[in-house]
């Protein structure tokens, strides 16, 4: 096992998306679900940029001060969370266009009441 | 952010959990700064405290501010969650410690491929745009498609209402509205 301050960010990044989790399972409203999604996705986004630092390194930006730092930060990661990113807004502003819709449908977002109305359509 | 995480988490009003949901993005955005990811920080402050923020607010505009409150814990989420969080710090006991120079995603022969050969190969100076536009455009390209998708995708759900209700009108038939239109 390696120190405990070497993986107290990994610590932090769990407890976020631990939350973000919490939010989106026990919460019935569906707005509020899609910021608990935000949330987990942050936090996914924070824990692969956090493998790519390099203590006393700098951006991968080539320069010619490099000697002043150890090393650049792993570019591979960052390109991947750039592209995830912008991939998460699409798929939030599509599930908040769907609630929008289920608003206008059935004049509630909270997931009870549409069962509710689901129910006694049944019956 | 644990501050807003938490804030949102127990908060009644949207509109409170949307102003918190940007202000967490921006101090992602702080965090991607200290890491060194300088074009993920612009990214994520433009993108997720930005235009997220303002989609979230415009829903609200339609949904109106308060949500339920549950004032009792929900066990069986709560136990999920931590759970899921117990499995990850267990997974954290061996994973390599944070910013050491010989960890093994440094060590890997792409990476160094691409940090020694990029500038002279494409003549740009920052890595992450060379990946990006060069290295890895079809992934680029992709990305594109995904989100020319999802505007397709909004603007179906939302331009395919107007058509029904004006339909809906003349029956007052509230609930069949589930199809998208095609």
């Amino acid at each position: 096992m390696t120190d405990w301050h070497a993986i107290i960010t990994y610590w932090a990044v769990i407890t976020l998306l631990v939350f973000g989790l919490y939010i989106v399972t026990a919460s019935s409203n569906l707005v509020k679900k899609i910021i608990g999604l935000n949330i987990f996705q942050a936090a996914v986004f924070v824990m692969y940029i956090s493998m790519a630092k390099i203590l006393n390194g700098t951006a991968p930006i080539i320069t010619d001060k490099i000697n002043e730092f150890s090393a650049y930060s792993n570019p591979l990661p960052h390109v991947l969370i750039l592209t995830a990113i912008v991939v998460g807004v699409s798929t939030t502003a599509l599930g908040l266009a769907l609630i929008v819709r289920i608003k206008q449908s059935y004049n509630t977002i909270e997931e009870t009441e549409i069962r509710q109305q689901e129910q006694t359509e049944k019956e | 952010m644990f501050i807003c995480v938490i804030g949102i988490s127990l908060l009644r009003n949207l509109f409170a959990g949307a102003i918190l949901l940007s202000v967490y993005s921006l101090l992602a955005a702080c965090l991607f700064i200290i890491m060194d990811a300088v074009d993920v920080a612009f990214t994520e402050a433009a993108v997720g405290a930005g235009i997220s923020t303002i989609l979230v607010l415009a829903t609200i505009l339609y949904t109106g501010q308060e949500c339920q409150r549950h004032i009792k814990i929900k066990w069986a989420p709560l136990v999920l969650s931590l759970a899921v969080g117990g499995l990850l710090i267990y997974g954290t006991m061996d994973i390599p410690a944070y910013g050491k120079k010989d960890n093994p995603i440094h060590q890997y022969k792409v990476t160094k491929n691409y940090l020694e050969k990029s500038q002279k190969e494409t003549g740009a100076p920052n890595i992450v745009t060379v990946i990006l536009a060069s290295k890895r455009g079809y992934d680029t390209l992709g990305e594109v498609v995904v989100v020319f998708c999802a505007g397709i995708g909004v603007l179906l759900l939302l331009g395919g209402f107007k058509r029904k209700s004006k339909n809906k009108l003349n029956t007052t038939n509230e609930t069949d509205n589930e199809e998208v239109p095609s």
